[in-house]
């Protein structure tokens, strides 16, 4: 099961540095698909059904299903890889890279210092079915619940007032 | 069910997943690549709070990860809009060519 988890975890790491470097924007994204695909996989070694399926279902689901959308009405030539092999000099990326390899080394030597506290997953953790997921939800975080469907009607109001043609004005 | 994994190795994958995601914001120019990208970062933080909630045996992290997702979706839909108002307006992806705020 840790030998799961291990191969789980490089295959997430490996497919989202693809998308991070990649040139092709409809491969990028399915590169982003596995990606998120192995993190649900994670979810559900973690313990975590329901969430392993919410993962899989909302985001490999539809979010990716929006940017195939949108990717497919950019009408985007062959050019454009040509235009991001340009943009993706190491006199760009370079900077920002160390910068964030700094950051991660940091990151994981710190929870290095961690880790001899720390507590197996299955010692205390067990997995947690969507019956006590939801009770949660609906009892404890109710007024999250509520303020989570006013974001999405905003976000749904605002998404279409941005995104619609503008006959009249516009440059 | 249950895999005896160490919480730090489960927040170390987090953490990179972070890491890269910050990194392509970064280091992009092209718009979609930089929304892909913030949507890594985004379920690098479910990821965290998914670990957080098992390690405490509580539901509360996979909650946290539903509300993640809801700001997730929300958060692509206005993106991809605006990305689409861009690249009518300029016919480009090229984040460089709205750094001039002008109506």
């Amino acid at each position: 099961m840790l030998t799961a988890f291990y191969i789980t975890s490089a295959v997430a790491i490996i497919a989202t540095v693809m998308v991070v470097v990649g040139r092709h924007a409809v491969h990028a994204l399915l590169y982003l698909v596995v990606s998120l695909f192995a993190v649900a996989v994670l979810f559900y070694l973690l313990g975590a059904p329901f969430a392993a399926a919410l993962e899989v279902i909302i985001y490999a689901g539809a979010i990716m299903v929006l940017f195939v959308f949108v990717i497919m009405m950019l009408k985007l030539g062959p050019e454009t890889v040509a235009q991001e092999r340009a943009w993706l000099a190491p006199r760009t990326w370079l900077g920002p890279a160390v910068l964030s390899a700094v950051l991660l080394a940091q990151w994981v030597w710190l929870l290095g210092q961690e880790s001899s506290a720390t507590i197996a997953a299955s010692e205390i953790g067990r997995t947690i079915p969507a019956r006590e997921v939801g009770v949660s939800l609906f009892s404890q975080y109710l007024l999250l619940v509520e303020i989570a469907g006013l974001m999405l009607l905003a976000a749904l109001v605002g998404a279409f007032h941005i995104g619609r043609r503008r006959e009249g004005r516009g440059s | 069910m249950m895999a005896a994994v160490p919480i730090a190795h489960v927040l170390t994958v987090a953490a990179v997943l972070f890491v890269l995601g910050v990194t392509g914001v970064l280091i992009r120019r092209n718009v979609v690549f930089m929304l892909m990208s913030l949507e890594v970062v985004l379920n690098s933080a479910g990821l965290a709070f998914i670990a957080a909630g098992q390690h405490w045996g509580q539901p509360d992290g996979q909650v946290f990860f539903i509300l993640i997702l809801t700001l997730a979706a929300a958060e692509v839909s206005v993106g991809l809009a605006l990305i689409l108002q861009m690249f009518r307006r300029f016919g480009t992806l090229d984040m460089d060519a709205v750094r001039e705020m002008r109506g």
